[in-house]
């Protein structure tokens, strides 16, 4: 990221006075989140690859490397360019199951 | 404030949308073809579909001094049925001369399937056959990399295409480098969960310069804001960039690239 230094206008005082509280409420959602599933009531699946994802993602937050968006990305990205031989589902699930096939 | 949303699915949006779109500055929409949520069972859907884009549409918008252009295809989320897709795609060349249409958009790839990439070879050439302006749909989430990454591969290995009349649309941080790299434009699409928010658009600019970038809402049937832009507009002055740099990223550039199709004439 030193390649990107001091693109944003603002200084680190005022990023923090200006997305401080926004980012706090979504530091404290994500927290909820995780929480609710540990609330979860029983039945369904243990093992789920967004849940999975996304704790790997809380990791890559904190290891103090730079990039961290991208990084996020691609970890939640299908990272082949193997075309599928067919439709398998309309949408997208919003992470790649990377562990498909492993126990969790 | 002026702009222009070149990705707007207004077919999806209310009369209230368009005065609140009018009120804040936008001139002129783009409205892409689309997938309305199902699947429609023939190309005689798609061509009423046609007939309401660029005819009553525009028509709407007027009434509120916003110009309406549109781009004509069948959709990623529909490419599947490759059956479809070829009486889709010898309807739409009669549509190309109508006034307000400015290429072939939006297509691309869904869930990056074999078909998918077939129609999307279809489309390009008839792009290409017709000297049309072209607007990508990159897919969402999980796909977009591998979609974006497949499109661009495809791209580069026409070489009577011009990447400069391509923009290859709702790019995001793992995509936008290798979209503008090879020469094409990009649209940054401000959706609120599924694609860009605000601030990360703005964080792209910052980090990617304002060449080949447009900002769109992509507003359509789903949780979306017609008012994105300008919310945009927002987030850009609360940081304190010129007004100069954001004129560029919501009209000048847009400007810029739209205006390589004929069809496009802005008025006033």
């Amino acid at each position: 990221m030193e390649r990107y230094s001091g693109t944003c206008p603002l200084t680190r005082r005022q990023i923090a006075d200006e997305y401080f509280i926004e980012s706090r409420n979504r530091l404290l959602e994500i927290a909820a989140f995780l929480d609710r599933l540990e609330r979860a009531a029983e039945g369904g699946s243990e093992r789920d690859f967004r849940v999975q994802a996304f704790q790997e993602a809380l990791q890559l937050l904190c290891d103090g490397e730079e990039a961290r968006v991208q990084r996020v990305q691609m970890l939640l990205s299908d990272p082949s360019t193997q075309l599928k031989a067919q439709l398998d589902q309309k949408s997208a699930t919003g992470a790649h199951d990377h562990w498909r096939g492993e126990e969790l | 404030m002026r702009y222009i949303d070149h990705h707007a699915h207004m077919v999806s949006r209310t009369t209230d949308d368009y005065h609140q779109m009018a009120l804040t500055g936008c001139v002129a929409v783009t409205e892409p073809a689309f997938w309305p949520g199902w699947d429609r069972l023939s190309a005689a859907g798609f061509e009423d579909y046609f007939r309401h884009i660029t005819d009553f549409e525009p028509k709407r918008a007027a009434k509120y001094g916003i110009q309406h252009y549109c781009w004509l295809c069948l959709n990623p989320k529909e490419g599947e049925d490759r059956e479809l897709a070829r009486e889709v795609l010898a309807r739409i060349p009669r549509y190309l001369e109508c006034p307000t249409v400015l290429g072939l958009g939006e297509i691309g790839v869904n869930r990056v399937t074999r078909n998918e990439v077939e129609t999307f070879h279809d489309h390009v050439a008839l792009a290409l056959e017709h000297n049309q302006l072209i607007l990508i749909h990159t897919p969402h989430l999980e796909d977009k990399w591998k979609g974006t990454r497949v499109i661009i591969e495809a791209l580069l290995q026409r070489s009577e295409l011009k990447p400069g009349r391509v923009l290859i649309d709702h790019a995001e941080e793992h995509t936008i480098e290798m979209i503008l790299e090879n020469g094409f434009w990009t649209g940054l699409t401000l959706y609120p969960q599924t694609k860009v928010s605000l601030s990360r658009a703005a964080d792209m600019i910052e980090m990617y310069g304002s060449e080949r970038i447009c900002v769109a809402s992509a507003c359509d049937w789903g949780a979306s804001l017609p008012l994105a832009v300008p919310e945009f507009v927002l987030e850009m002055r609360r940081r304190g960039h010129s007004e100069a740099l954001i004129d560029k990223v919501v009209y000048q550039n847009t400007v810029e690239f739209l205006g390589q199709s004929p069809n496009f004439r802005l008025q006033g």
